[in-house]
């Protein structure tokens, strides 16, 4: 710890951490395009230039470590100057369309514009023009948006290490793009989204299937359900102005029930219903010996992960379809003959906080016997956020209702699914169970908890030691798979999820959001786990019931029909 | 065709990211020009994803990406040639051809590059096809180049 002097006042720094982070930490807001807290800095946006006392020119505070006795000027003539001008060339060759676009209004393109008060256009020139690239059913890419501040590159290469996209070609004619500028839906992107949540402005944005959704509404031939996701009553708040960390499930139901939707579940009752099978079939592979360590299939990303990087690992994925999917197809079979609907008509669709989850409905194994996809639409957070805007609606006027029989009940072990080492921890109080016929003394597994991208806990279960290993970002789950690779051989049960965090920090969640905000959705979620009653999937009276009145058993002939599917190796230019 | 690419490896052995620019230039010397298959190759070889060797390989004028056709034609946009209104030259073949430089006709007949200073400038401005050079090509002597190597083509079919 040092001193150090902003605008002539006195500030703490710590050695070796960069100017920009002394600055944040003292809420001295210096505006930046291009910086990824975490990563190592690129300094190619020059928005955080600070003028330093003895240094000539002006220094990006991101890249530059703070020394004792500096003195730096953050908002100086020069430098704001510079902020400006910089807006204002990336402004000339922008489109003018802030009114059409999806990122109207939290826009940090727009937001720094309007901090930096430029109101003429200073600079007119000739404009690029690119074609949008619609190919993939999760993400559009929209070049002309495009700032070429690079945070997507890097997300994808760094954080997931897919590297689908880069700088290609050179000088004014960059741009991101594929190998080849090939369309994302057959390059090697796992349609993640984590680049939407990156990307400053509109040039990556999801692809929207509002229209559809509100069609199906607006059809009184359609019989409208809609799912949603454990994570998705704790972020959707925020868009509605609420602070992170706040659960809203209750006027969330209310609000979908106002829509118009004829039924309302929580994908979590699949969740559980998925660990149920999960950990059913990791007991019967630990019994057998084989096809260990067992891989989670919840996360879509993940899986074209391993289809695409590591085919060799398809035999260890679970069978088991993500939550999404087996509340799909049972939507579609078993609440369709008990409320005796014509499966065809219906319209079923997930709120979901992931992009990739529209990939995933839209895979050729989830097609039903009816030749319909189990899920007809997934909605992002934000897009569900904007129908519950479009259609007047007050969250904050809203009673609290609950989710429909005959799933109206989940455990908080099924909405744990929601952040990193939820599915894990879910899975071992259900497998425990299964093992030795008891319950886990204490259901909560501390080390499977929290942030870290690796996460490794020992579980004693009669005389085996169940090795856990629990992974967010896929960057650390190559680590974990070369290890595997070379021979590691202690892991017994792994869970993946595919956004850093899992699916509370998911592509399709509400953008703006920092480490603090994650950490925020994370609490409650299991806020709401040690509150809880039923804390475990086996023991949901209404996952017992569905057994009992219409599957059968874990792993049996009916849940292998509508339950479970295999992925297969896909060849990519990666 | 792979095997004129593990040749090419053969040349870098233990290669790291360092040796990708000179291993494209050995491919699009015995290939012609970088596919598909020649980068994904390269990226198993020196562990780097295809995207990035791609954005390496369209970062410089030098590599292509399409075949190179019957007739490769190289317009010499050196000082010179400019002088003597290379520039002309090209928008002619553009124009004629419907390609830009780094592409090659759909038919696979011609293609079509941009080049530095070819050192025949006494012969400005001045093009290359297949190699032998062309000296003081005009607009009307580029449709007449064409029209004769079309000739040649429907000769030799």
């Amino acid at each position: 710890m040092f001193k150090i002097k902003v605008n002539n006042r006195e500030v703490e720094a710590q050695k070796g951490e960069m100017i920009l982070d002394t600055l944040k930490r003292e809420g001295i807001n210096v505006p930046t395009l291009c910086h990824i807290p975490g990563l190592f800095p690129t300094g190619a946006c020059r928005m955080c230039v600070v003028e330093i006392e003895g240094y000539s020119g002006l220094i990006p505070s991101c890249a530059m470590p703070v020394q004792e006795g500096m003195k730096i000027e953050t908002h100086s003539p020069k430098a704001i100057r510079a902020r400006k001008t910089i807006i204002e060339l990336l402004l000339a060759d922008h489109p003018d369309d802030c009114l059409y676009c999806v990122r109207n209004g939290n826009c940090e393109l727009q937001n720094q514009a309007e901090e930096l008060g430029i109101r003429q256009r200073r600079f007119v020139g000739e404009k690029s023009t690119y074609d949008i690239d619609a190919s993939s059913p999760s993400i559009l890419r929209d070049p002309a948006k495009c700032i070429l501040c690079g945070k997507c590159v890097r997300v994808c290469e760094e954080i997931q290490g897919v590297s689908a996209i880069d700088f290609v070609e050179r000088g004014c004619k960059t741009e991101i793009g594929t190998a080849f500028k090939e369309g994302l839906n057959i390059s090697s992107c796992i349609n993640c989204g984590q680049c939407i949540i990156a990307c400053p402005t509109g040039a990556l944005r999801e692809k929207s299937n509002v229209k559809e959704v509100m069609n199906a509404l607006a059809d009184p031939d359609k019989h409208v359900v809609i799912q949603h996701a454990p994570s998705i009553s704790v972020t959707i708040g925020e868009e509605f102005g609420l602070k992170p960390g706040r659960d809203v499930a209750g006027v969330m139901v209310t609000a979908m029930r106002r829509l118009g939707c004829d039924a309302v579940f929580d994908t979590s009752f699949t969740a559980d219903l998925t660990i149920v099978e999960e950990a059913t079939e990791f007991v019967n592979r630990v019994k057998a010996g084989e096809k260990l360590p067992i891989m989670s299939s919840c996360s879509p990303g993940w899986v074209k992960f391993v289809e695409q990087f590591y085919p060799q690992f398809l035999e260890n994925v679970s069978t088991c379809k993500s939550p999404q999917q087996m509340l799909g197809a049972i939507i579609k079979s078993y609440y369709a003959e008990k409320e005796g609907i014509d499966p065809t008509k219906i319209f079923s669709i997930g709120v979901m906080p992931c992009s990739a989850k529209k990939f995933e409905a839209e895979r050729p194994e989830m097609v039903n016997e009816h030749g319909t996809p189990d899920i007809d639409a997934v909605l992002s957070t934000r897009e569900f956020a904007r129908v519950i805007k479009m259609r007047g609606l007050d969250l904050n006027k809203l009673e609290p209702g609950i989710a429909d029989n005959p799933f109206a009940e989940r455990s908080s072990a099924g909405k744990i699914f929601g952040a990193t080492g939820g599915v894990a921890e879910a899975a071992v109080r259900t497998a425990y169970n299964l093992l030795t016929g008891q319950e886990l003394a204490d259901p909560v597994i501390k080390e499977l908890r929290g942030m870290d991208g690796i996460k490794i806990a020992y579980i004693p279960v009669g005389d085996l030691k169940v090795g856990v290993a629990v992974v967010s970002g896929l960057g650390n789950a190559r680590k974990l798979l070369d290890e595997i690779v070379a021979g590691r051989d202690d892991i017994h049960f792994i869970e993946v999820m595919t956004c850093p965090g899992g699916c509370i920090n998911g592509g399709g969640q509400p953008h703006y959001v920092d480490m603090d905000a994650i950490k925020a959705r994370m609490k409650v979620l299991y806020d709401i786990d040690r509150d809880s009653a039923v804390r475990t999937s086996h023991n949901n009276k209404y996952i017992q019931k569905l057994y009992k009145e219409y599957l059968g058993e874990p792993n049996g002939p009916k849940s292998h029909k509508l339950l479970h599917t295999h992925y297969t190796q896909r060849d990519v230019l990666k | 065709m792979s095997k004129k690419i593990d040749l090419v490896f053969e040349k870098y052995p233990n290669a790291s990211r360092d040796s990708l620019i000179p291993i494209l230039q050995d491919i699009q010397e015995t290939e012609g020009f970088i596919s598909k298959e020649s980068v994904e190759k390269v990226g198993k070889y020196l562990n780097l994803p295809a995207s990035k060797i791609f954005g390496v390989a369209t970062f410089y004028n030098q590599f292509r990406f399409t075949p190179v056709g019957k007739y490769h034609i190289e317009i010499c946009r050196g000082t010179a040639c400019h002088v003597k209104g290379s520039l002309n030259i090209l928008e002619e073949f553009k124009r004629h051809l419907k390609i830009i430089p780094g592409e090659t006709s759909r038919d696979g007949i011609f293609s079509l590059e941009v080049v530095a200073c070819i050192g025949a400038c006494g012969l400005a401005p001045a093009i290359t096809v297949n190699g032998e050079v062309h000296a003081k090509v005009t607009r009307d002597s580029v449709k007449k180049l064409i029209k004769n190597y079309r000739r040649e083509v429907s000769k030799d079919a």
